[in-house]
């Protein structure tokens, strides 16, 4: 029987199987955050051990950073210490550190692509469960638990059981405005935030070859929030071509080596999946989301269903949309939005912001929004600038902030305050989750700005008509 | 980080019956910045536990006298959402030592794992029976066996067997710990990583 591309993958990395148990699966490359690291930390000096391979883990600043004055200190006292802690854990054992105001400092799943950490056939872990977007390289990619990063602090494996796999497939022309993120919504909207949980998931047809890597990077990015551990797309020449001469891309001879290898990274013919789903890509239209988790999304024209509608507990529904002050059946197109948050690794690279600015150019930001623009990493900002997208900003009334995670987490200062509707490009709407009270309507950088201008829930094609 | 064996829990329960509570409920994010592993369960559930000005939100269970206990029951698809740790560690700080649900989301229950609280599944008609028998008396003991795999209200002829991995089951009966394991077979991992340069 032939295998999967995840199955190529991963029993590639397999140093040992456990008897009734997990593997113990070998990982490349280990990305470490602010955040989910200095516990791990404290168990390396609780067990007076070192990092077993630092050259193969990578650590950045991101979920806790401010977005404005980066070149000053951290005024959040809390933060600042988080920070100092990595700076020096990083320092003491050898590990290379891209912290606040480094050039290429960033959000860690945008960081990883951009400077060819992340390649195809590899395994990569990080301690933030978006780690998923890596897959799209064609890389085995999952998020992990502290005691997990300790783990692969310490060890350079992980022990997992091997999840089962499905393949979603979709063929077909997508139509018009609608992007990567109205995909990966549509398709968590049909599977609910549960419909993917225990599996490793493969994308393919055409839609997904079709798409540019940052795309692919969007909708692997999204796999978690079906539940699944990870997604994964079979790389090919766009995939080669994004990761050719990046920073620690191999290089000449060993180039030709991986490319050899990679090549073979696909699904064989006659594997088999434990579950298969294909959809139509011409069916999908621009996306939103209106209660408290992800895979309550509609299509942006058409109405919020009614408790009959919805399968699962009732009580749950209600209280959702009690959170959200919406009323079952009504429609979402028209309402009030305050905030617009365009950025995440979600949606923070480069082709987002030329997608936002695109349908911005040559009209005013709405007075009564609050936009905050914030790229996925210093490389994308300087793009921004680099081809002109931030005098139209400008222009069109938006500022740029300087990288981060910023509002996707709010654990920043970048909070929306109690009751305010925020229209989102990030991966998650539950409550609270960009600060206390915040309601959050996630939706594609374009449907973001077609709300930016006009201060309500717009379909972006009726606005660029 | 070590943790204590689990053998056999008898406790009464504490009765959450949402559905999709995810770990930005469990511990909101703004409560992370710690860099020690101290303090979490106090803002377990912060958002649904307190008003804005900290005051208790009465209509809460975790504030309602009636329930306690170590066991918390979650409704469908519980932990879903973030890797953060810290969720679980939220959860046995604040005392619980196990989690019943119908479903879990994948990477939450491998955190409860691995720091020692006990995630059990159950079907969803045993759920809402441990729902319906903690709601009509909050002293109600629930027992969950690890040795077993069941998990059963005490003096009632409710009972349910759990999977759990032999591997994991044997840890958690021991008090071992996976990083250990892993320090011993290291010379099997070098030998891995010489023959694979990446
Ligand atoms: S942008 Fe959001 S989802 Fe992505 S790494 Fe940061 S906090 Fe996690």
């Amino acid at each position: 029987m032939g295998k999967t591309l995840f199955d190529k993958v991963w029993d590639a990395h397999v140093v040992k199987k456990i008897n009734d148990g997990p593997d113990i699966l070998f990982i490349d490359r280990h990305l470490v955050h602010e955040v989910t690291s200095p516990v791990a930390f404290l168990g390396l000096k609780n067990r007076n051990i070192k990092v077993l391979y630092p050259e193969k883990t990578f650590a950045t600043a991101d979920h806790n950073t401010p977005t404005r004055n980066q070149h000053l200190p951290v005024k959040d006292i809390l933060s600042s210490k988080q920070l100092k802690a990595l700076e020096k854990n990083a320092k003491y054992h050898g590990i290379s550190y891209w912290g606040l105001g480094h050039e290429n400092n960033g959000i860690v799943h945008v960081i990883g692509p951009e400077h060819g950490i992340t390649l195809p056939g590899v395994t990569i872990v990080c301690g933030d469960s978006h780690t998923s977007t890596h897959g799209a390289f064609g890389a085995i990619a999952f998020g992990i638990g502290t005691s997990e990063v300790e783990m692969v602090l310490s060890t350079q494996c992980i022990m997992q059981p091997k999840p089962k796999k499905m393949r979603i497939t979709i063929n077909g022309k997508l139509n018009r405005a609608v992007t990567p993120k109205d995909v990966a919504l549509f398709i968590i909207s049909k599977l609910s935030t549960s419909g993917a949980t225990g599996y490793f998931v493969e994308y393919s047809g055409e839609v997904f070859s079709e798409m540019s890597m940052e795309g692919r990077m969007t909708v692997c990015n999204l796999s978690i929030e079906m539940g699944a551990r990870g997604g994964m797309i079979a790389p090919d020449e766009k995939t080669f071509d994004y990761v050719k001469g990046r920073e620690f891309a191999p290089k000449k001879d060993d180039w030709n080596k991986a490319l050899k290898l990679w090549s073979k990274l696909s699904t064989d013919e006659d594997a088999v999946f434990d579950k298969e789903i294909s959809f139509d890509g011409s069916k999908i239209e621009p996306m939103i989301t209106y209660g408290t988790n992800p895979g309550m999304g509609i299509s942006i024209n058409s109405g919020i269903p009614t408790c009959d509608q919805h399968d699962g507990s009732k009580k749950t529904f209600l209280k959702s949309l009690d959170y959200m002050n919406y009323t079952q059946g009504e429609r979402i197109i028209g309402k009030n939005i305050d905030f617009v948050f365009l950025g995440s690794c979600t949606n923070g690279r480069i082709e987002d912001f030329r997608a936002f600015t695109n349908i911005v150019k040559g009209k005013k930001k709405n007075p009564n929004v609050t936009a905050w623009l914030v790229p996925g990493s210093h490389k994308v900002e300087k793009a921004i600038k680099e081809e002109g997208l931030l005098a139209i900003l400008n222009d069109s009334g938006f500022e740029l902030r300087e990288p981060g995670c910023s509002a996707c987490l709010a654990m920043n200062e970048d909070k929306i305050p109690q009751g305010k509707y925020a229209v989102s490009t990030s991966n998650r709407n539950f409550e609270g989750r960009q600060g206390p009270g915040s309601r959050t309507l996630l939706a594609s950088p374009i449907v973001a700005a077609a709300a930016a201008i006009t201060g309500k829930i717009t379909d972006p094609r009726k606005l660029t008509v | 980080m070590g943790y204590d064996k689990f053998n056999v829990l008898k406790s009464t329960a504490v009765p959450l019956p949402i559905e999709n509570v995810d770990t930005d409920q469990i511990i909101p994010a703004r409560f992370l910045k710690a860099t020690e592993r101290i303090g979490f369960g106090d803002n377990l559930f912060r958002d649904w536990r307190y008003h804005e000005d900290n005051s208790k939100k009465d209509e809460f269970v975790l504030n309602n006298k009636k329930y306690s206990g170590k066991i918390l029951v979650g409704g469908k698809n519980f932990g879903s959402g973030s890797s953060r740790e810290h969720a679980a560690w939220a959860i046995y700080d604040y005392g619980f030592r196990c989690v019943i649900s119908s479903f879990f989301a994948d990477i939450f229950k491998n955190n409860c794992l691995n720091i020692g609280v006990l995630p059990v599944q159950v079907s969803s008609g045993f759920l809402e029976k441990i729902f319906e028998v903690v709601f009509e008396n909050p002293n109600s003991i629930l027992i969950v066996d690890l040795k077993q795999q069941i998990v059963r209200v005490d003096g009632s002829s409710l009972i349910e067997s759990f999977e759990i991995n032999s591997y994991k089951k044997n840890n958690l009966l021991n008090g071992y710990d996976d990083i250990d394991y892993l320090l011993n077979i290291k010379d099997k991992i070098q030998e891995f990583s010489n023959k694979n340069p990446l």
